[in-house]
């Protein structure tokens, strides 16, 4: 694209990642983490084909990755999901205080 | 030579092989069994030191006049450097071999007394593998040739004295004896110790045989040593050795012990706490006698003949005052070893005037004899009576006839009447004190009246006194109790004018010298005239219930009161120890311990598990805090990159 | 005219994502994940890969957000808002976040990126043949093992999800 410097656009996928962290490491709700780790990759597939787009035109490292990145995010997020609902059936809530047992 | 005396290693060694058998295999030993094979073991072993004593005495030991030493075997244990080591080894001289013939032939003696009087007694088997085990240490000792071996084996006489005293532990009092014994002579002991240390350091051997010769002497002489107060650090050496000595036989003030050993069963007090045990350390002394005599003019032999005085009067007067039997028997062998001590300490070396010495051990050997025979008849007269209090006795010369004139043979060996045995040993060892000094000649020969009077006391009292109603009738029971009595008795009667004059036999040079007994001398008249005026007076005052003593008592007063308890002695130590160590010293160290030394260990604990416990929080299971760790992980780990390799 | 619309796609994407990890109530997450989906699918399709806008929209669109509906829809009271944390912290972690963003976006801007400006866009083919070719470029490795990825997640997930009952 004409007008937009590579950098612009990786501004964009990092505010996009960090905003995805942020949600991270604030929700209390299961469901609420996951979507922002979605929120995160997604701020990647974008990066790694930008890069790919913009440094290097002739190979399709990037592309192909960003392809890749996608249907992992799918396999995680239907394997978490299944583990969510396992808590919920246990425990009759989604609150993150449910899976704590990890501590000491 | 050597070979002629390959045998004597099982002198000591058949009472050991009893005790561990007896020891080891108590439940397939019962009565009488074990009793038969310690008694047959040590008869064997009386037999052995005898065949010792002729072949040593009057076949092979004597060379040009002088008893050479004869070393049967010597093994190097431990080796600190060249000619410094510790050895086992067994060593025949003159000393020696009386020793073991005194040693196992009272030893037989008990053994074959305890036949009868530990009968029916729940540790019969117990009895006879302490006795073999104090046998063979106390053989052990007197065989030894190393100053080393000498103190492994007086710890090991120490503890047998121990288990045997505190024999009937379920009594309270006799397991205070126990340890009482134990503690105060493990208390010397750590002064001996530090004088074999010295010595060891000092003179760089601790070979006895080295030690004595005239080349060591000599070296020590004319070398010139450490002064401390006022004193060469040998003299205090052989100072600190003579403690150790004055521990186990129980001379003042480490006396406190004798007297309560009495606890233990009476064979027992026979054979360790009058004839063999007690006398270790003047054996001791004599042992070193040549360095107590020649270093810095004699000064340690001195040390020694003033504390064995002393306790000879000390002991005889309180002996006169104790209404136990056995407790009057306990202060007059602490008196007796007063005057052997007495008597090594004022001898000379050289030929007559090494009369002290040989009066010493003369007495040493006779004193066995009697003191042993003493114990073993009040051990009679204790089992018939059940009761070991003169109150409870009175006119058992009519029931007990054989110990009545047995114990009367004994009295008048202590007192010191002819032909029986003591009269040689104690006056040789009056006569050797007036040639050296007149307090000390004066001292022993009171004494020697004094122990004629108490021992007559017992006498009269026991036997004779007052006619007593009993609730059974006493009688001697046992025949195992009755043959060593008689046994003893004739040896009383004989070793004295058998053996006299014994420089022939002991002396400290080991040359055999002679001298006699003038039967003209005042000197001899006047030990002899006390002894009887002392009988007489116990006569006066004993044969029949008089109201003298109870006079006399009352008009002494204080002293007499002082004198019955001992002199308070015991309630001194007691204080210095409750007082002053426990409170002020103990106390302290073990509050020190407690707070300050395992605190500081706690607190090393206290703080790690503090430690421990502020930092787990840090795993709070919650997820997003660990994301949130990893994301500055990471970070940190991009930045750190960075910088290295770009130096932003 | 392609800047302004990426602008406008940027713009709608930040806003969404803003409101999804702020919103009080799950079901309307969802829905601004949805919306931050398709503008990422439609940046995809400025940038001249039409192939994976169009599977993100399949795929993440339409199966992973739906997926998610599901599962909210299944776990409580869509209605209900969730609990947040206490303000200060969220303030702390925000500071937190704009710090290292604002290390990121340093590193971003001064490098220096070569850029190749040549039109060049990916079509479906060239993907295609690099996924299953065994040459030097190749992807058939990293093919294989997504496919084994896919297969063990859906295995996983049935095994995880299923009731104490469903093993008869």
């Amino acid at each position: 694209m004409e007008g937009i410097s590579i950098q612009i656009v990786l501004t964009f996928t990092t505010i996009l990642f960090f905003i995805g962290l942020y949600g991270f490491i604030t929700r209390t709700n299961l469901i609420g983490i996951l979507i922002s780790l979605e929120l995160m990759l997604n701020a990647e597939a974008v990066n790694f084909f930008v890069l790919n787009k913009y440094l290097f035109p002739g190979v399709l490292q990037g592309s192909v990755f960003s392809l890749f990145i996608i249907a992992l995010a799918a396999a995680e997020t239907a394997l978490a999901l299944a583990i969510i609902i396992q808590v919920y059936r246990m425990t009759g809530s989604v609150d993150v205080k449910e899976v704590k047992d990890l501590k000491h | 030579m050597m070979s002629a005396f390959e045998y004597v290693i099982w002198i000591p060694l058949l009472p050991l092989l009893t005790f561990l058998l007896l020891g080891l295999f108590n439940r397939f030993f019962k009565e009488p069994v074990s009793g038969y094979v310690g008694t047959s073991a040590m008869a064997v072993a009386w037999f052995l030191s005898l065949k010792t004593a002729i072949t040593y005495f009057f076949d092979a030991g004597l060379q040009n006049g002088k008893y050479m030493p004869v070393e049967v075997f010597k093994l190097e244990w431990i080796k600190f450097h060249s000619g410094l080591s510790i050895d086992m080894g067994i060593m025949l001289d003159p000393v020696s071999v009386m020793m073991l013939v005194v040693v196992t032939t009272i030893s037989f003696m008990v053994h074959f007394y305890s036949l009868g009087y530990m009968h029916d007694d729940e540790g019969f088997s117990r009895f006879y593998a302490y006795l073999s085990l104090f046998s063979f240490s106390m053989l052990s000792l007197v065989l030894a040739t190393n100053l080393f071996q000498i103190y492994i084996f007086w710890e090991l006489v120490g503890v047998s004295s121990f288990l045997l005293i505190g024999y009937y532990f379920t009594k309270p009092s006799a397991i205070r004896a126990a340890k009482k014994a134990f503690i105060v002579t493990r208390f010397a002991d750590f002064f001996f110790l530090i004088g074999i240390l010295m010595i060891g350091y000092f003179v760089g051997t601790f070979d006895i045989e080295t030690l004595n010769g005239s080349q060591t002497i000599q070296w020590i002489l004319q070398n010139q040593f450490p002064v401390f107060l006022g004193l060469s650090v040998i003299t205090w050496a052989l100072i600190l050795i003579f403690i150790g000595g004055a521990g186990k036989s129980a001379m003042f003030p480490l006396h406190i012990w004798l007297p309560d050993a009495m606890e233990g069963p009476t064979p027992v007090s026979a054979l360790i706490h009058a004839a063999t045990m007690v006398v270790a350390g003047v054996f001791l002394v004599a042992r070193l006698f040549p360095l107590f005599f020649h270093i810095e003019g004699g000064f340690a032999l001195r040390v020694v003949a003033v504390v064995g005085t002393f306790s000879a009067l000390f002991a005889a007067v309180i002996a006169l005052t104790q209404e136990d039997i056995k407790r009057v028997l306990a202060y007059s062998t602490m008196s007796q070893i007063g005057y052997m001590m007495m008597a090594l300490g004022v001898s000379g070396f050289e030929g007559m005037e090494g009369l002290g010495f040989t009066a010493g051990m003369f007495h040493l050997f006779t004193h066995a004899m009697f003191k042993a025979l003493l114990f073993l008849v009040a051990g009679v007269v204790i089992h018939a009576v059940h009761s070991n209090l003169m109150k409870d006795m009175g006119g058992l010369h009519r029931y007990m006839p054989v110990s009545s004139w047995t114990f009367l043979i004994a009295a008048l060996a202590i007192s010191g009447i002819p032909p029986l045995a003591g009269f040689y040993s104690k006056d040789v060892i009056l006569e050797a004190a007036f040639h050296y000094s007149f307090i000390i000649w004066l001292t022993g020969f009171i004494v020697a009246g004094l122990t004629a009077f108490y021992m007559f006391r017992l006498y009269f009292r026991i036997f004779h006194h007052r006619e007593k109603t009993y609730a059974h009738p006493p009688r001697e029971e046992s025949n195992y109790m009755k043959i060593p009595l008689i046994f003893l008795a004739v040896l009383t009667f004989t070793v004295g004018w058998l053996f006299t004059p014994f420089s022939k036999y002991v002396s400290p040079t080991r040359e055999a010298f002679h001298y006699h007994i003038h039967w003209t001398d005042p000197l001899v008249w006047g030990s002899m005239l006390i002894a009887l005026s002392g009988i007489v007076a116990a006569w006066i005052f004993y044969y029949k219930p008089t109201a003298y003593p109870d006079k006399i008592a009352k008009s002494l007063g204080v002293l007499y009161t002082w004198t019955k308890n001992k002199f308070y002695v015991d309630e001194a130590y007691l204080f210095v120890t409750k007082k002053i160590i426990f409170d002020k010293i103990s106390k302290p160290a073990a509050w020190f311990d407690r707070n300050i030394v395992d605190g500081m260990m706690d607190a090393i604990g206290n703080t790690t598990v503090w430690i421990s416990e502020k930092i787990k929080p840090i795993q709070s299971g919650r997820l997003q805090e660990y994301a949130i760790y990893f994301i500055y992980g990471v970070v940190i780990l991009i930045m750190a990159f960075y910088y290295m390799n770009y130096k932003m | 005219m392609e800047t302004i619309l990426f602008y406008i796609l940027m713009f709608i994407v930040i806003v969404s994502a803003l409101l999804v990890v702020n919103t009080d109530k799950i079901y309307r997450a969802v829905l601004y994940l949805l919306f931050v989906l398709l503008g990422i699918a439609g940046i995809y399709f400025m940038l001249d890969y039409d192939f994976l806008g169009a599977v993100q929209l399949s795929v993440y669109a339409g199966g992973v957000a739906v997926l998610f509906i599901y599962v909210v829809m299944l776990t409580e009271k869509v209605g209900e808002p969730i609990r947040k944390i206490a303000p200060f912290r969220r303030m702390v972690a925000g500071i937190t976040v704009i710090l290292l963003m604002a290390l990121a976006l340093y590193a971003i801007w001064s490098f220096d990126f070569q850029e190749v400006t040549t039109k060049k866009e990916v079509t479906i083919r060239e993907v295609g043949h690099a996924l299953l070719s065994y040459e030097k470029n190749g992807f058939i490795l990293a093919f294989e093992v997504i496919s084994v990825i896919l297969l063990a997640a859906m295995i996983g997930a049935i095994v995880i999800g299923r009731t104490k009952k469903s093993k008869r």
